[in-house]
């Protein structure tokens, strides 16, 4: 299972230490927000809605480096466009794997 | 550049914004989560350039640039490569950014609007008389279509790159040449009396050897013209 990194981030910061953490704090606050409407609304199989949670999370999945995760969401998200949640659980073991990562930096 | 970043993700609004502050032309106005709130601004501001999220609750990019008359030049910002061709059906939609957004990604775009932008007053200029609807002329003054009562024009002049073109009630500056005006103008009314002056016939007061007297503007004559204009007035 690939690993979320900061490259991105760190990329994008410039060597602004500010800019890293305000965007880690962002990050903090709105991935958990994200997961709990979409752990909702796939609860609810309100489908259509939950391809629109993990069009978000996805974001957060390419910001962290998450390249092979990001290709499963983006499937995931069809999938869930399809009507079906084949992938589901792929998919939140990402969530987990993100979670983590968060929770220690 | 005055731009704006509307997307209802805090993290691409950070992002954006942190990815202007390597290019100095651009001059982040606000951000907005919300669409609505983006369009309220703008009927009250002014802009450049518009980031558009296209994925946004209620109320999508594509809705908005919709909805919004005379949008500024956009860049869509978006983590779904499936619109694209959707996005190039606007002309006002100058990029496609797929999220993450590099730098590098980010610099090819702006550079894109600039083009764009350098482009547009040669464009305007062809377009900014093209719109004539029977009596009326449209003419393009800092982004807006005026519209001009053709047989109310009594004198257009040429100056430089611009022409003045005189009404009854209001003068107007246009950057434009008089060749491309007088294309415009309907020929039984409009003659051309000298390489500046472009004149209403009906407006004439008198004539003498080598100048009109029109309104209370005395515009001269050339000797080329001179045959011209007294063939289409009603010479006793």
């Amino acid at each position: 299972m690939e690993k979320p990194n900061l490259s991105y981030i760190e990329s994008m910061s410039g060597g602004d230490k500010a800019f890293k953490q305000k965007l880690i704090d962002i990050i903090k606050t709105e991935f958990p927000q994200e997961k709990v409407i979409y752990f909702k609304n796939i609860k609810a199989n309100n489908y259509k809605e939950a391809a629109e949670n993990v069009h978000k999370l996805k974001h957060k999945i390419s910001i962290l480096g998450l390249i092979k995760s990001y290709d499963l969401a983006v499937e995931f998200e069809h999938n869930l466009i399809d009507g079906n949640s084949n992938s589901k659980k792929d998919f939140e073991f990402i969530l987990q794997n993100i979670t983590n990562f968060l929770e220690i930096l | 550049m005055n731009c704006i970043i509307i997307d209802d993700e805090a993290t691409a609004r950070l992002i954006i914004r942190q990815l202007c502050t390597n290019v100095p032309i651009l001059n982040v106005l606000a951000e907005f989560s919300n669409a609505m709130e983006a369009i309220k601004y703008l009927n009250q501001n002014e802009v450049d350039l518009i980031f558009l999220d296209i994925h946004m609750p209620d109320f999508t990019g594509f809705d908005f640039v919709d909805t919004i008359k005379n949008p500024p030049k956009v860049l869509l910002t978006t983590s779904d490569t499936k619109c694209a061709i959707q996005a190039f059906g606007y002309n006002c939609i100058v990029d496609y950014l797929v999220k993450p957004i590099t730098l590098q990604r980010f610099q090819k775009a702006i550079d894109k609007v600039v083009a764009k932008k350098l482009s547009a007053p040669a464009e305007a200029l062809s377009n900014q008389l093209e719109a004539t609807s029977g009596n009326d002329l449209f003419i393009n003054i800092d982004r807006r279509l005026i519209k001009v009562d053709i047989p109310s024009i009594y004198l257009v002049e040429a100056k430089g790159d611009y022409i003045h073109i005189k009404t009854e009630d209001k003068n107007y500056t246009v950057h434009s040449t008089l060749k491309k005006i007088e294309e415009k103008l309907p020929t039984n009314l409009f003659v051309r009396i000298h390489r500046s002056y472009i004149i209403n016939i009906n407006k004439i007061i008198d004539i003498e050897d080598n100048s009109v007297l029109i309104k209370k503007d005395i515009i001269p004559v050339s000797r080329s013209n001179r045959p011209e204009l007294m063939k289409r007035i009603n010479l006793l």
